[in-house]
């Protein structure tokens, strides 16, 4: 809603404060004023000139010069505009004037010709394109007979004048009127609302003789009336109707269209004008659509409707769409003589409907949707008529057809000034509230007992409950004026849970081990959900209409968003990148959702580059495959699970088949290591490029023993490092086991601490050295008990994988 | 015999003196002090000595082994200070090569507000509460007084999956569940943060997916002030304890009265400039009271609790808190971004 300063003073008293001031008014009271819109800033020198005389350019066919009297002075001005003629008013920037666009105007020669100034299109004078009528877009403004030449332009124009554009809240559908922002000034500024005059004479002929009306569903349309024109002239309304139209951010017309629309924005009331020879029948009905009727609209569109529509109809074909938008055929133009007025009063819920299955939203059906004031739509029609009677030239005829089910009784609101303080923690007096209620135009009395009782008129039916009531005396009184307090209620103490606390200890261990936490979009393409998953996934959660493909489907992996951060540094030479990600993935199921989606949170990283540099010192470590298992082994020491992780090689199509690994924890399943596939890498134009995913709900839910301290030994250990020589295909955790199951409760410790491959070994062979740590924590070992074990241990590695020691 | 004593201590001295390694001094200790050295061959001829010289000579002969001795501890001590001297010498690094870069990552933007606002809260007696980002309609709209024709759903065009399930416009619906888990009886103190999704074109002010943090309060008799209470002290705590905030009225169909919590502008503490748009505030939160059929439809009775919520988008939090321009780096993961957050 765009409210020009200027018109509003019509309605409330507003001189003494700058529009600014108002703005600020308006803001704080909870009608925020988004922009405030200068219409001419700096703009003078521009006066209304008489072309007195108008010729050709000698040498410019396009060009004329005029002869142009300015009121106190006849200047030569050189005019390129197609329409200038002599006999027009026009608007003339003077020498010196700067015009919005920047052009300051200058005396100058044309073509070898003076020029002293410019006659301006509206364009020039800062008014938008769209806004501008018709018969002028393409040239100068003329202005009608009645503007005084000399006078101020600008004046004439109304552009002296600022524009409050409002951010209106859905509940604030009052303030889409000119009268309702005056409303709600004068309960700020406590001071009184002028409605503007609404005299019309009526002739003998009824409206009723010329025109019936029926509505078929009282509960779509509670009130339809119908008021008669006769004898009008369709011409350009008066030059302030068209000035605050433009303010207001409407395109003048013609006086009746104009008429229409300026009362809408007045009363917030929208109006339709048929014209009554083109309406087709003497009788409107008003009834829903039959599915599959068309409509051919105002903007000259066919409209199919279904019976969720409503329609205003000459008994047998729809004449305009209820509440939205008028049919082209009884369109009032320029031949109209007879009018046909509207003012109805359509439920929001049936205009919404339609606006919204045809995609066609209108000054009027804005209103609509959101609720105008039902009580106010005969005041509005009968200022309409006024003005059509004085700026058409029209006839009206005697009262209106109409038919009205809206409910007669008002609601009332009942509360106690103890139960708005108790809202609001405020300590207010009835007396006060009253005194509120009374600015805001909402006759209240207090009955016994400190119960206020609160008339609603119909022009705010956002006030339903108690809490509304509070809502207005809280933001009269000023929220600045509310107490601050805290809560007396129960003291609880707040916490994370358990998931929550070890999700940020997970976080904090990622950081301090050197990856930097990415978050990802959820929505992702179809092609991605198929990627890197965890285990097999029923289905996929899909949105309806998505923006684009990209963004069509949820994720069922954190990877292929990670792979994309990557690719998107290395793209940009960060070769070196290393991110985890924690967030859910979205499981649906095979066929149509018949519930929500699996929600399950995961824990993914992409690692690609040099994992560590020291610079000058010339060392560096690439990343590989042990980098990144040495950061999950990590986690899992810092989430006390060391003992229940264990890697065994991975089948998944997306990971190197040599190089990944299927992550257990207590032997399930619940996570991927590897390098990502040569072959998905150059899908993506990655770099060698690892991952991993952890199904960190099924993680974060194990419980975890409470951490408790293990007695430091007493007694002395004992080492013995082995080499041994292991088929290669042998994995090293298996040798490991072997030698733990052997060790028994004396081995303690088992450390792999050499790997060689090559010459020096048979082919097909590895070497694995282990370092041994014996302890028993009730004594002294000796050197032969020791021995014996450790023999035990030999004997197995050889019995059970063929293990020898190296020589 | 004295002369000679005296003689070997001169010569000894001497060549102590001039020694110039330990090997030299010991050298020099083994000529004069071993056993087969001229001292002890000139004690030996003590046995024709009378009995009155002889404790004279033996006493000098021990007080030049001692001057001896201690010339060839302090030369030794000397010559170690000079080789540890030495030895330092060749030691020295260049104190201003760059050290062993110890590799870190770094908490994400997002990440570090939302944990520094869930602390907040927390010490303010509050739980931290998650829910699901698919959610049915009921939970996003119904439940928080939005029913299926209401006008305020057009503010927040979203992304259905089937007929009743879309992805969460806000974490409401979480605050929903929850009081719906109390049966009616509070406190509820609770905050949620989480993603959420609405329907926008993603430019450097939109996101079609982004953060929220929504935080709830019902107990019998809660009042407007106690909001309040609550968030000056949750903006204190945050922004810095020299900033206000300012409720100004607005409009949720979830709350009423609702409001919108501005806070004084931390770089022209109130006086106006770019970043507060000269107003001197800038917006941070929504709230507002609890609106009872809310309250009625998860349980509570109106009649005896009420309660207040409210809600802050983390993108804006974190937008100005780290003067970042553009919407869009969070979701990028730039390095070179994230890199900068190490500091957090
Ligand atoms: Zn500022």
């Amino acid at each position: 809603m765009l409210v020009s300063y200027e018109w509003l003073k019509e309605y409330v008293e507003i001189g003494d404060l700058t529009p600014e001031e108002v703005a600020e008014k308006l803001t704080r009271g909870g009608v925020e004023v988004d922009v405030i819109i200068p219409r001419s800033e700096g703009l003078d020198h521009v006066v209304v000139g008489y072309v007195e005389e108008c010729q050709q350019h000698p040498n410019a066919d396009k060009l004329n010069i005029c002869q142009v009297n300015t009121g106190e002075e006849t200047a030569q001005i050189i005019c390129g505009a197609p329409n200038v003629a002599a006999g027009q008013r026009v608007a003339v920037a003077k020498p010196g004037a700067r015009l919005p666009g920047g052009i300051k105007i200058k005396k100058a020669k044309l073509r070898g010709e003076r020029s002293e100034g410019m006659i301006c299109s509206l364009q020039e004078l800062g008014i938008e394109q769209k806004l501008v009528t018709k018969e002028f877009i393409d040239g100068i403004y003329v202005f009608p007979e009645e503007a005084k030449v000399g006078e101020d332009a600008v004046e004439q124009l109304g552009l002296r004048d600022t524009v409050l554009e409002l951010d209106l809240t859905p509940n604030r559908a009052d303030c889409l009127s000119m009268i309702g922002v005056a409303y709600e000034m004068a309960a700020l500024l406590d001071r009184e609302v002028r409605h503007p005059g609404n005299d019309f004479h009526e002739s003998e002929e009824a409206a009723s003789d010329v025109v019936s009306v029926h509505i078929d569903v009282p509960e779509d349309n509670p009130y339809y009336g119908a008021h008669v024109i006769k004898n009008v002239t369709i011409k350009p309304s008066p030059m302030w109707i068209q000035n605050r139209l433009t303010a207001a951010g409407i395109r003048p017309i013609n006086n009746v269209v104009d008429i229409t629309n300026y009362v809408l924005l007045e009363y917030g009331q929208p109006l339709h004008a048929f014209d009554l020879h083109r309406f087709g029948s003497n009788q409107i009905v008003v009834r829903r659509a039959e599915n599959g009727e068309k409509i051919t609209t105002l903007d000259d569109e066919v409209r199919t409707l279904t019976e969720d529509h409503m329609v205003i109809t000459n008994g047998t074909e729809p004449t305009a769409l209820a509440g939205v938008m008028g049919g082209a055929f009884s369109e009032v133009q320029n031949d109209t003589t007879t009018i046909l007025l509207e003012a109805a009063y359509f439920t929001p819920s049936r205009v919404r409907k339609a606006s919204k299955d045809l995609g066609l939203r209108s000054e009027s059906s804005i209103r609509f949707e959101k609720g105008i004031d039902s009580g106010r739509v005969e005041e509005a029609a009968e200022r309409a008529v006024s003005l059509l009677e004085k700026y058409a030239d029209g006839v009206v005829l005697k009262g209106k057809v109409h038919e009205d089910y809206r409910p007669k009784e008002h609601r009332t609101i009942t509360t106690t000034s103890e139960r708005l303080n108790q809202i609001l923690g405020t300590d207010l007096k009835a007396d006060e509230m009253l005194s509120i209620f009374r600015r805001l135009r909402l006759e209240a009395k207090t009955e016994t007992e400190d119960r206020l009782v609160v008339n609603i008129p119909s022009r705010r039916p956002d006030l339903e409950i108690e809490e509304d009531l509070s809502e207005e005396v809280a933001r009269l009184y000023g929220y600045d004026r509310i107490p601050v307090t805290l809560p007396e209620g129960i003291t609880t103490p707040g916490s994370l849970t358990p998931v929550q606390k070890k999700r940020r200890k997970v976080r904090r261990y990622l950081e301090a081990s050197g990856l930097h936490e990415a978050i990802t979009y959820s929505l992702t393409s179809k092609k991605k959900t198929q990627q890197f998953l965890l285990n097999d996934v029923s289905g996929t959660v899909e949105v309806s209409l998505p923006m684009s493909e990209e963004r069509s489907t949820m994720r069922t992996s954190l990877i292929p968003h990670l792979l994309d951060a990557v690719q998107y540094n290395q793209n940009r030479q960060m070769n070196d990148t290393a991110v985890f990600e924690l967030g859910s993935v979205f499981i649906g199921e095979e066929g149509e959702l018949t519930r929500q989606p699996e929600e399950k949170t995961m824990l993914g990283a992409a690692i690609s580059g040099t994992w560590e540099v020291q610079l000058w010192q010339g060392e560096k470590t690439e990343t590989d495959f042990y980098v990144v298992k040495g950061i999950i082994e990590g986690l899992f020491e810092e989430l006390q699970f060391s003992h229940a992780l264990s890697f065994t090689p991975s089948k998944k199509g997306e990971l190197h088949p040599g190089r990944s690994a299927d992550i257990l924890f207590n032997d399930r399943n619940i996570g991927f290591i590897g390098q990502v596939h040569p072959r998905t890498a150059k899908e993506w134009g990655l770099k060698e490029t690892y991952v991993f995913q952890l199904d960190l709900d099924l993680l974060l839910t194990e419980e975890t023993n409470t951490l408790s301290y293990e007695p430091l030994p007493r007694y002395p250990s004992i080492a013995r490092d082995i080499a041994l020589v292991v088929n290669k295909d042998i994995p090293a955790a298996e040798v490991k086991e072997v030698i733990e199951n052997a060790g028994g409760t004396l081995l303690k410790n088992v450390t792999l601490f050499d790997l060689y491959e090559g010459e020096k070994l048979e082919a097909g062979k590895k070497s694995l050295a282990f370092s041994l740590v014996y302890l028993d924590p009730e004594r002294t070992l000796t050197d032969e008990e020791v021995t014996k074990t450790h023999e035990n241990v030999l004997v197995d590695l050889k019995e059970k994988l063929d293990v020898e020691l190296r020589r | 015999m004295i002369d000679r004593l005296q003689e070997l201590r001169e010569e000894a001295l001497q060549e102590l003196e001039k020694a110039s390694s330990v090997k030299d001094i010991d050298e020099v200790r083994v000529k004069y002090l071993g056993k087969k050295g001229p001292i002890t061959e000139v004690l030996r001829g003590m046995g024709k000595l009378s009995a009155e010289e002889r404790p004279k000579v033996g006493q000098l002969a021990n007080e030049v082994r001692e001057d001896i001795q201690a010339k060839v501890e302090e030369k030794t001590e000397e010559m170690e200070a000079a080789a540890l001297e030495a030895q330092l010498a060749s030691e020295r690094i260049d104190v201003t090569l760059p050290g062993r870069e110890v590799k870190r990552g770094a908490r994400h933007p997002l990440t570090a507000v939302i944990e520094e606002i869930e602390d907040i809260f927390i010490g303010l007696g509050f739980q931290v509460t998650e829910g699901p980002e698919v959610e049915t309609d009921y939970y996003n709209f119904e439940a928080l007084n939005l029913p299926p024709d209401h006008p305020a759903r057009d503010m927040q065009d979203s992304f259905y999956v089937t007929d009743d399930m879309l992805l969460r416009t806000q974490t409401s619906p979480v605050q929903a569940r929850t009081m719906e888990k109390h049966n009616g009886v509070g406190p509820v103190k609770i905050i949620c943060p989480g993603k959420v999704y609405r329907r926008d074109d993603d430019d450097a002010t939109h996101s079609h997916q982004f953060m929220q943090i929504e935080g709830l309060y019902v107990d019998k008799g809660v009042r407007m002030s106690d909001l309040k209470g609550i968030l000056n002290t949750f903006v204190k705590n945050y922004f810095g304890a020299e900033r206000n905030i300012r409720l100004r009225p607005s409009f949720f169909p979830f709350t009423e009265p609702s409001v919108e919590v501005d806070v004084s502008c931390g770089i022209c503490a109130g006086e106006g400039c770019r970043v507060c748009k000269q107003s001197g505030w800038i917006e941070v939160l929504g709230a507002g009271m609890v609106h009872p059929r809310v309250l009625e439809m998860s349980g509570f009775d109106a009649k005896e609790y009420s309660g207040f919520a409210f809600g802050m988008g983390v993108e804006r939090f974190a937008l100005l808190k780290y003067g970042i321009d553009d919407i869009r780096h969070f979701y990028t993961n730039d390095i070179r971004f994230l890199d900068q957050f190490k500091r957090v």
